[in-house]
């Protein structure tokens, strides 16, 4: 395991911002930490990175325990703080050589040179920061975290407040990343979840809700499988529940009805239900569980 | 270490800070020594900068303040501490850079006062007729005194992110080591008891006696402990974060 979790809590005054958390993220995965804003996912990845001591609860990071004092383990990790914090008063390449020169990178412009290259500042790399639009400053701020190759990558939010062109570049540079390193990244878009993580981890309140890839969290939800389906006329809504495998049904007008059951069963059932009724189907969609939905099912206030 | 002293010092030279701040020390130091009548050199009946190592030391109390308002507090305003602390660097390291960063500042700040000695030297009859051990000292006085001066700015720095509150925190806390230990020690209730022992607590007493000339061992701890102080102070603030 490349990062390892276990019984996280962290207080600040009275309000619990992270109760005993636990996940882990295996080597060569990307994992997304999801959740709503306040949720915790800061302040976990600020104790995994050693910035904050945990109440409670370790982290072990490639067999070494973090501790705040521990500079080694620091070597490891690639970390992009939220918001991206940079140095605006700074040239782009000024700024890599004094990252470079704070984890004393042997060959240190050779280095910078490449991860110019895999980022795509090259065009931006002789400006000062504070001129980059918002894209290419993420962008300096991800060539700063993976400068010193490191094995593991935390990347707080990376792709907040881009446009969308940017947001796929970025992403493409992440999965490339992700090929290699570990990676666990926050975000509270459901979206780049589905299309970058391989897990998710859904925390809400400072409690874990959801762990798994996104398939089996769907699973395991009741409402997780629906059908909307349209006869050619209007049935008698008790004789639904012959359905094999059916749980309920939500009417939306005439012949169009919603019917949530078992994933696995519940097309053929609603056909071999049509024909055994000697009704027609007009029309069927499956709803698969977006991780939209997911998310709102297990964060909302219940 | 290196890596944070060489960017602080970059960015002071890189920008206007560093400028400014040496040009309006020399500015002000130039007009009150050798143009305005009151304090200046050419009016004092021996060849002497005394008037120099007065005057200096009100003007840190606004200037190194000013300076070293930012080296903290812009950090946390920004929160780029957070990726220096995430570094393989410690806490210790990062204050000593920076801290470093304004002694260099202070001495290319005090080296062009070198000229008015020189002026001085030549003005004199006959030529030559001045103390050079006594000004020899008094500039390690007032290195010292300086940077204490740089250790309470960085210390006041690291206590909030707001550079202004950082600035006023910083000249108050000037103000009461280098007058305040000493207008204490005048309270009535004090004189010929206690009145000695505060005013060594200030930052004067100690500048004065070596001023004179003598460089006390006492003198040099008390000024090394107050560094020490500030920076652990700073260590404190800066390693617990929560």
């Amino acid at each position: 395991m490349s990062i390892l979790v276990s019984h996280l809590s962290k207080h600040f005054g009275t309000q619990k911002a992270v109760q005993d958390v636990s996940f882990q993220v295996g080597k060569g995965e990307i994992l997304g930490f999801l959740g709503p804003n306040g949720a915790g996912k800061t302040t976990t990845m600020r104790m995994i990175t050693g910035y904050l001591a945990a109440d409670s609860g370790e982290i072990i990071i490639n067999n070494i325990k973090v501790t705040e004092e521990n500079q080694a383990i620091k070597a490891q990790i690639g970390y992009l703080p939220e918001n991206n914090p940079l140095y605006l008063d700074m040239y782009v390449r000024e700024y890599l050589s004094y990252i470079a020169r704070v984890y004393k990178i042997k060959n240190p412009s050779k280095r910078i040179e490449e991860v110019i290259g895999m980022t795509g500042l090259d065009i931006e790399s002789h400006k000062l920061i504070k001129t980059l639009s918002k894209g290419y400053r993420q962008r300096v701020g991800l060539a700063q975290a993976i400068l010193h190759d490191p094995e593991v990558l935390i990347l707080d939010e990376p792709t907040s407040g881009l446009d969308p062109n940017q947001l796929i570049e970025i992403r493409q540079l992440i999965r490339e990343l992700g090929k290699e390193k570990t990676i666990l990244l926050s975000t509270h878009i459901m979206q780049e979840v589905q299309a970058l993580c391989d897990r998710v981890v859904i925390i809400n309140k400072g409690v874990i809700v959801g762990d798994g890839n996104i398939h089996m969290l769907s699973q395991n939800l009741s409402k997780a499988y629906r059908v909307v389906v349209t006869f050619s006329r209007e049935v008698n809504e008790n004789t639904l529940r012959e359905i094999k495998g059916y749980v309920s049904h939500d009417r939306s007008d005439m012949s169009n009805y919603t019917i949530t059951g078992e994933e696995d069963t519940l097309n053929e059932a609603i056909f071999d239900f049509a024909v055994s009724k000697n009704l027609k189907i007009l029309e069927m969609t499956t709803q698969r569980e977006s991780v939209e939905n997911i998310f709102q099912q297990l964060t909302q206030p219940s | 270490m290196r890596a944070v002293y060489m960017r602080e010092l970059g960015s002071y030279f890189s920008s206007m800070i560093a400028y400014i701040t040496v040009g309006l020390l020399l500015v002000i130091l130039g007009l009150v020594l050798w143009v305005f009548p009151d304090f200046s050199l050419l009016q004092t009946p021996f060849a002497s900068v005394d008037a120099l190592f007065e005057i200096a030391p009100m003007i840190f109390m606004f200037l190194i303040p000013a300076f070293t308002m930012r080296t903290f507090a812009e950090e946390k305003q920004t929160a780029t501490l957070e990726i220096l602390l995430t570094r393989p660097i410690s806490a210790w390291q990062i204050i000593i850079g920076k801290y470093l960063a304004t002694l260099s500042w202070l001495a290319i700040a005090l080296l062009p006062t070198i000229i008015y000695v020189i002026s001085i030297y030549k003005l004199g009859s006959p030529p030559g007729n001045i103390d050079l051990g006594q000004i020899a000292a008094s500039y390690i006085g007032l290195f010292l005194l300086g940077a204490v001066f740089c250790a309470i700015g960085v210390f006041a720095s690291s206590q909030t992110s707001n550079q202004i509150v950082a600035f006023v925190m910083a000249v108050f806390f000037c103000f009461v080591f280098y007058y305040g230990f000493y207008f204490i020690s005048r309270i009535a209730s004090f004189s010929g008891t206690i009145d000695g022992l505060i005013q060594s607590l200030g930052i004067d007493y100690h500048y004065n006696s070596i001023s004179r000339g003598v460089i006390d061992t006492r003198d040099l701890l008390y000024f090394f402990c107050l560094i020490g102080l500030c920076l652990t102070w700073t260590w404190v603030s800066i390693s617990k974060r929560n």
